[in-house]
């Protein structure tokens, strides 16, 4: 087994990981985590990817890692983004679930005039 | 490379109005954070003028060429490069979300305005800021030629919508943010994945080389699959919905009114986008069918939901639930005149205009909730009594819209559902056509509701809370009739939506 194709598999497991953890998991800080580990995944890929159609004499296609870089930085914003909600969230009611006192389905507990 | 390959690789004249439109929103963003308070508005409202005026010249641009609008950036050609292009499709939805955000931006002077003299609040300062980005990332969806700019467009596109839905920072609205993030994210990581597999397949993530090189293939299918799970995350298709209602419902008006009319078009969009232009033949009949059944549970499972909500801004949340279902029922039609060898444009001009029909009757729906939530301090659909003769012209919006999405004649619903109609009857899928009218008789019992509620006589000695300024009630009812007169589309003698896309299908390689 080759290096990229080693580095392809553990992205595929990566992603599995990150997207189990994403959907099982009821706190919104752990489904955070499953999106950086989702968007780890996404990342290696990207780089074996990078180095599988490397030219000649280079170490890596250079379009990948140019896009890895655009990439990483947007999923990091997008982590500081929802941490910051989730701190918001925690300051205004202690509690931090996505679970709202009315399922989105049900009107019977909404507040008339909220 | 072909030659109408590499036709489609040089700027064309008007070029560099694409980058404008997409750069004239972020710089007015900027200037209004750098000007702060009540200079953020007059800033936006500028902005939204000169948008306006730019969207109009690329429609004129592509009108007097008759072929896309391109432009490179720095003069790098694809694949290394990355192209802005404009064909019919780009064009009518940078009109749509223009006028649409001119119609929010009126409105919004009354809700987010700061009156000299008064001390600057931080909500209108943001909303005003993430109303023009919401315009830029939008447009950049739009004209983009490259999927990962498609990508970072999408990004930019939920991280401007996320904080308007918790504008008023109470605590159940900043929940739903929360949870709208959440799927967001969920959606793009999908996106973003299947592009990487697209690179590693093609090597180019260009949408025409793509279109040129993609064959059917386990790894074109993956990529599809994700990027389409991706999109329908973000576009809140039936069962990825249970985000939307929430996060609409709680937004003020004229924020929810971006969201419902024009955010969740950016993803429906580009879902378009790929099926059609750069999937076109790997995409198979029964993936469509699968789409348009999840549509057809959302056209049913969001009006009947609908119609059981007690607040009318939630009612109308759901409402926008089923009108999602509406997008996604074009895919299989298209495929289907596709696969009969027929021209799919039928089906197409169909599903954009229900897109643009929705955007405008929906803004127009939210917003009139807004002023009967104003007049009355509340917005229970069973206590509306007297909202008619304190907003009578509201009343005329709501149910010109309301028309609108029912598809009563001549309303832009109606010339939607008529042509996805006919295709459906002509592909011999008559089930889609029932959906559809189904739809549109749930669609209209609670329209039909609200209205007639509201034209009960109020109680005596009842006196409205507010007085609603009278331009405000004039931005709603201008663009209720926006969608309710967007059935003239037919008497348009060329076929914009379809200017400068039949390049892209005569450069499939044998």
């Amino acid at each position: 087994m080759n290096g990229p194709t080693l580095f392809g598999l553990c992205a595929a497991a990566l992603v599995g990981f990150g997207l189990y953890g994403l959907i099982v998991n009821p706190q919104p800080l752990r489904k955070i985590i499953g999106f950086n580990i989702i968007g780890s995944g996404v990342f290696l890929l990207f780089g074996a990817i990078a180095r599988r159609g490397a030219a000649v004499g280079m170490g890596g296609d250079p379009v990948p890692q140019a896009l890895l870089i655009t990439g990483i930085v947007v999923a990091f914003s997008a982590t500081a983004l929802a941490v910051a909600l989730l701190l918001r969230l925690f300051d205004e009611g202690g509690l931090v679930t996505l679970a709202s006192e009315a399922p989105p389905t049900k009107t019977t507990a909404d507040p008339p005039d909220a | 490379m072909s030659p109408s390959l590499s036709a489609q690789n040089l700027t064309t004249l008007g070029g560099l109005l694409l980058v404008l439109a997409i750069l004239v929103p972020f710089a007015g963003m900027l200037i209004g954070f750098v000007f702060g308070g009540g200079n953020a508005q007059r800033v936006a409202l500028a902005t939204l003028a000169a948008g306006l005026a730019i969207a109009i010249a690329i429609a004129n641009a592509l009108a007097q060429s008759g072929k896309a609008v391109v432009y490179i950036l720095g003069g790098w050609m694809p694949p290394l490069g990355v192209a802005l292009r404009a064909d019919g499709l780009s064009v009518v939805m940078l009109l749509t979300v223009a006028v649409v955000i001119c119609g929010i931006g009126v409105y919004a002077r009354a809700d987010f305005g700061t009156p000299s003299g008064v001390k600057e609040a931080r909500a209108p300062l943001i909303f005003w800021l993430l109303l023009l980005a919401v315009w830029g990332s939008l447009n950049l969806v739009f004209v983009s030629g490259d999927l990962f700019t498609l990508y970072v467009a999408l990004e930019l596109l939920t991280f401007a919508a996320v904080p308007l839905v918790s504008l008023d920072g109470r605590t159940e609205t900043v929940r739903s943010a929360l949870r709208y993030l959440l799927y967001a994210l969920l959606g793009s990581v999908l996106y973003l994945l299947g592009a990487v597999l697209l690179y590693g397949a093609y090597g180019t993530l260009d949408i025409p080389l793509l279109a040129a090189r993609v064959r059917p293939e386990p790894a074109a299918w993956a990529a599809l699959a994700l990027m389409i799970a991706g999109l329908l995350a973000k576009t809140a298709l039936f069962p990825l919905h249970l985000w939307l209602p929430p996060a609409h419902a709680g937004a003020p008006a004229a924020a929810s009114a971006v969201l419902s009319g024009l955010v969740i078009k950016g993803s429906w969009f580009l879902a378009m986008r790929l099926w059609f232009d750069v999937f076109a033949d790997v995409v198979t009949l029964p993936a469509a069918q699968t789409l348009a059944a999840l549509g057809a549970a959302a056209i049913l499972v969001g009006n009947v939901v609908a119609l059981r909500q007690t607040r009318l801004k939630l009612l109308i949340a759901y409402s926008t639930v089923a009108q999602i279902g509406y997008l996604f029922l074009m895919f299989p039609l298209a495929t289907g005149l596709a696969t009969a060898g027929l021209d799919s444009a039928m089906a197409v001009n169909g599903g954009m205009l229900q897109a643009i029909s929705h955007a405008t009757a929906k803004a127009a729906m939210f917003m009139a909730a807004g002023l009967v939530y104003t007049t009355l301090g509340h917005d229970r659909v069973a206590d509306l009594r007297g909202v008619a003769s304190a907003l009578p012209m509201t009343v005329l919006a709501f149910a010109l819209a309301g028309a609108s999405l029912i598809g009563l004649p001549p309303s832009g619903g109606f010339l939607a559902k008529w042509l996805l109609i006919s295709v459906a009857i002509t592909t011999a899928q008559w089930w889609w056509a029932l959906v559809m009218l189904v739809g549109g008789l749930l669609t209209s019992v609670y329209v039909f509701i609200v209205v007639v509620r509201t034209l009960a006589p109020a109680h005596v000695g009842w006196n409205p809370k507010t007085t609603v300024p009278r331009y405000q009630q004039a931005a709603v009812l201008a663009l209720a009739l926006c969608s309710f007169l967007l059935g003239a589309a037919v008497l348009c003698p060329v076929d914009v939506t379809q200017i400068g896309r039949t390049v892209s299908r005569n450069t499939v390689l044998p």
